[in-house]
């Protein structure tokens, strides 16, 4: 009987040890992937521009598998991530990614982005901190696109208006350059979607 | 499980202390490596695109 319980309690204390472990790879191991990768990305990029600059027109994103660079000045200096095309698991472990379909940087309609909150290097961990105004800034195929803030919602993860080309108005023919931005909320959840939206500012050519 | 593991380990506590030692890192290099990316998927932690 004492050696039956003494096997329980150490299985216990060593499943307990295993689960802690996991905790720290979800929140570390899965960091160290990502920024391998977006090393990686962020190199093939620059290799692109540099290419595209010396060959004339050969479009930096087809060469890289990226959309594009995506910066938010408010999230600090040093926030820049390569921008994958797709949403698979696969392709968010490497980054901010771009849903197939939706509309391309710039362009009229929805650009729409998701990102990982809380694992994988946690791209999109602060955009909650986002406010009304501040930028977002999409470098794509050598220009410059600036976004504003124009709102933030919280909504149900089955809730696809939010991508729709009008956010919110399936319906709708859209007329102007929007972004949307999406993660889970509240953080270490999958219950909701925190959304930001904005709306595009600017655009320059020499990014 | 542990003091049977101690008595099977051979040799004096120096290298029995060593082999525990490598014996731990080995499963938690498999565990890192090899049980936790296969696992990940499957927890619902971080969910983000929005669907059907």
């Amino acid at each position: 009987m004492r050696a039956l319980l003494r096997a329980c309690g150490e299985l216990s204390v060593t499943a307990g040890l295993v689960m802690l472990l996991f905790c720290g790879y979800l929140l570390w191991g899965t960091s160290s992937y990502t920024e391998w990768y977006q090393r990686v990305l962020k190199r093939e990029l620059r290799d692109a521009r540099a290419g595209t600059a010396a060959h004339g027109n050969r479009p930096a994103h087809v060469r890289a598998g990226t959309v594009g660079l995506i910066r938010i000045p408010r999230l600090g200096r040093d926030y820049e991530y390569a921008v994958l095309e797709g949403v698979t698991t696969e392709d968010l472990r490497r980054g901010p990614g771009h849903y197939p379909g939706t509309a391309m940087p710039g362009g009229v309609g929805n650009f729409v982005l998701s990102g990982h909150r809380t694992t994988y290097a946690a791209p999109f961990n602060r955009i909650d901190e986002l406010r009304r105004g501040d930028e977002i800034i999409i470098d794509s195929t050598g220009r410059r696109y600036t976004y504003r803030v124009s709102g933030k919602q919280v909504v149900d993860p089955a809730d696809v208006d939010v991508i729709a080309p009008v956010p919110g108005h399936p319906d709708r023919t859209p007329s102007k350059a929007v972004i949307t931005l999406t993660t889970c909320h509240p953080e270490y959840s999958a219950r909701q979607r925190l959304v930001v939206f904005g709306v595009l500012a600017g655009t320059r050519d020499d990014a | 499980m542990y003091g049977w593991i101690w008595r099977i380990i051979p040799g004096g506590t120096g290298v029995k202390l060593v082999t525990v030692l490598v014996l731990a890192g080995a499963a938690g290099v498999v565990l890192w490596c090899v049980v936790f990316p296969m696992l990940e998927p499957h927890v619902p932690v971080d969910r983000v695109t929005v669907g059907p």
